[in-house]
């Protein structure tokens, strides 16, 4: 469901802003730099998406921003507030929800541990009920309110974290890849309340990371791709499909041989390539830089003595414009 | 602009909001009376009767079954409160009151607060129990500065738990370690089977610095007529009371100071991205 910023909203005014944040983790044997250079702006009203492969450092920004973890350089403001020095004034204004959470009492009820939460921002527990049970109703979890936590499904509890996170009307949302396992129903679901609370406030920001492509593709308005700590390019999803407008994107598929991949990629005129395996068949993704190209790339696969079970032309997506950006696919970074 | 809630608010709401788990835990879980209730009864008893086939004066098993009354009190301290984060960190809670606006003060009184009525219902069958099944004589007249004493020893005691529990916003193992070592030094020290005279004064004076130790000497002289004498239980009542400012203000700055060092290694995180 895209959504249209809110044009009433404040543009100038930055919900988010950090000047060449870095942090470095120090481990007995190892020194492992998650982020450097880290220059954002997001605008108040924006829904904007930090997108990334595993280890990318989406969580350590995220962290660094909800005054967890201190940065070891550099500086960044969260709705106007320094996230360390003015971090207690920061405090009441935001809230975080991340995949898996599995905060806080499993013998409480889901109505129970919810008011618990509130009653941490000072919340009155008649305000807090009303929202809460509204909150609950809008997530369709109405009819769970009075079970014990421990008794819920992942998709059920993350549907209560995020109430959590939604009950004290924060400033800025931070979503810390919220959606993560979850079946396709609740994840449709969850982010349906995303841009429904979203729509509800002009001046609400969220901030999203995820390795899901097309949950930054559907519910952001901005995205900045991070890989190894850094961003590697920031704007609307439309305009990162743009980085691939002017190639021919390509999807091969080729019967189980040796690999080709490398050899592909060497190709002249190839932008990027990366594989998944499917029912059985390789199935890549090539960026060519024009039809011609695809001559080339055919008779490589040939003398690599592997079949084409099929060919096709398709529109470039944002994962696209990721491999292209990245050099690699998602998936591909996961598994190492 | 709506109205935010004053930090007294905050305060005294998430007192309220930490101390309902522990408290409909109780009927939830049934399994502290076993663990929390009936082993250490059992574990007082055992003293008594230890005391008795030494043939130890009459006035050592009132000792006893005061100690352990106060032990429950101890381990609440030391185990359900100094030891709290740590739990808290492993499944993301920590964190979560962290980020919100409330203070880890707040969130540790409200806690032992709720442990507290399985602790005094654990050191009242103690201590009822005890006395009639032992069949100890108290001067009820010393009733009235024993109760008073046991609050000033209970604050204190807090102040204490709450250093520890500092220590579980960065470190995480070692304090671990660092409780199970105290535990029974603590338990020794502070006489809670035997009186701290008995340690002589040196020791004894060391053993001060535990709010139980002096707290419990003043009221075992308030009650149990015959009591070898520490100090003057006026003077103990002085020392533990000021005990309690030494440890709040020493608990305080060392929230302070372990939250910063742990936002700066980030140990406040769960890591399970
Ligand atoms: N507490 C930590 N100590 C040491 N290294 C860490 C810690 N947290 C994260 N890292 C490392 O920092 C990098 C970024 O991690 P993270 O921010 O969790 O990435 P993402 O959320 O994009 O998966 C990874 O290499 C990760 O291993
Ligand atoms: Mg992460």
């Amino acid at each position: 469901m895209p959504r249209t910023p809110n044009p009433s909203s404040d543009a100038s005014r930055l919900a988010v802003e950090t000047r060449d944040l870095g942090r470095v983790y120090k481990t007995r044997n190892e020194t492992v730099t998650a982020l450097s250079s880290v220059d954002l702006k997001v605008r108040e009203g924006e829904l904007f998406g930090v997108l990334g492969p595993n280890g990318a450092g989406k969580t350590t920004l995220i962290k660094i921003l909800v005054t967890l973890l201190l940065p070891s350089s550099g500086t960044a403001k969260v709705d106007g507030l320094d996230v360390v020095r003015e971090f207690r004034q920061l405090r009441s204004r935001i809230a975080i929800v991340s995949g898996g959470e599995n905060a806080g009492y499993g013998l409480l009820r889901v109505r129970e541990q919810l008011w618990m939460f509130s009653q941490f921002y000072g919340i009155k527990s008649k305000v807090a009920y009303a929202r809460i049970d509204e909150l609950l109703e809008r997530l369709g979890l109405a009819s769970v309110a009075n079970r014990q936590i421990s008794g819920l499904s992942s998709g059920m509890r993350q549907k209560m974290n995020l109430v959590r996170g939604l009950m004290t009307d924060p400033r800025v949302l931070f979503l810390d890849e919220p959606t993560v396992a979850l079946d396709v129903g609740a994840a449709r679901d969850l982010r349906e309340e995303v841009s429904r609370w979203m729509a509800e406030d002009p001046t609400r920001t969220v901030i999203l990371t995820t390795h899901y492509m097309q949950e930054a593709d559907d519910l952001c308005d901005r995205i900045a791709i991070v890989n190894r700590g850094r961003i590697v390019i920031e704007g609307t999803p439309q305009s990162l499909k743009l980085e691939v407008q002017r190639d021919v994107v390509v999807d091969l598929q080729l019967e189980p041989g040796v690999p080709v991949l490398d050899r592909l990629r060497e190709v002249a005129g190839v932008g990027a390539a990366s594989v998944r395996e499917e029912d059985g068949l390789d199935r890549f993704s090539l960026l060519l830089a024009d039809d011609a190209v695809l001559t080339n790339v055919i008779s490589a696969v040939e003398r690599s003595g592997r079949r084409v079970a099929g060919l096709a032309k398709r529109e470039p997506t944002l994962e696209d414009a990721f491999v292209k950006l990245v050099g690699r696919s998602m998936t591909e970074e996961e598994t190492q | 602009m709506k109205s935010s809630p004053s930090e007294f608010e905050i305060f005294w709401r998430t007192v309220l909001a930490r101390a309902y788990p522990r408290v409909v835990g109780l009927s939830r879980n049934l399994s502290w009376l076993f663990f929390d209730f009936a082993f250490p009864l059992v574990g007082t008893f055992a003293m008594v009767f230890v005391y008795q086939g030494l043939h130890a004066p009459r006035q050592y098993l009132g000792f006893v079954v005061m100690g352990g009354g106060m032990l429950a009190f101890w381990q609440n301290v030391l185990w359900t409160m100094g030891t709290q984060f740590s739990w808290d960190r492993g499944n993301g809670t920590l964190e979560l009151m962290a980020v919100s606006p409330t203070s880890f003060e707040a969130v540790l009184l409200g806690m032992a607060g709720g442990a507290m009525i399985m602790t005094t219902l654990r050191a009242v069958a103690i201590i009822v129990l005890g006395s009639l099944l032992f069949k100890v004589t108290y001067n009820l007249g010393g009733l009235p500065p024993a109760i008073g004493v046991f609050l000033l020893t209970l604050a204190a005691l807090y102040g204490l738990g709450m250093l520890l529990a500092s220590l579980f916003l960065y470190y995480s193992r070692e304090a671990w370690h660092l409780g199970d070592a105290i535990q029974e030094p603590v338990n020794f020290l502070s006489g809670l089977y035997f009186p701290v005279h008995a340690l002589g004064a040196y020791v004894g004076g060391a053993a001060s610095l535990i709010p139980v130790t002096l707290g419990l000497d003043a009221m075992r002289q308030f009650l149990l007529p015959g009591t070898p004498r520490f100090l003057d239980p006026a003077l103990e009542t002085v020392i533990v009371a000021l005990e309690i400012p030494l440890f709040a203000i020493l608990a305080v700055s060392s929230l302070r100071f372990m939250e910063v060092r742990a936002r700066r290694e980030g140990k406040l995180i769960s890591k399970w991205s």
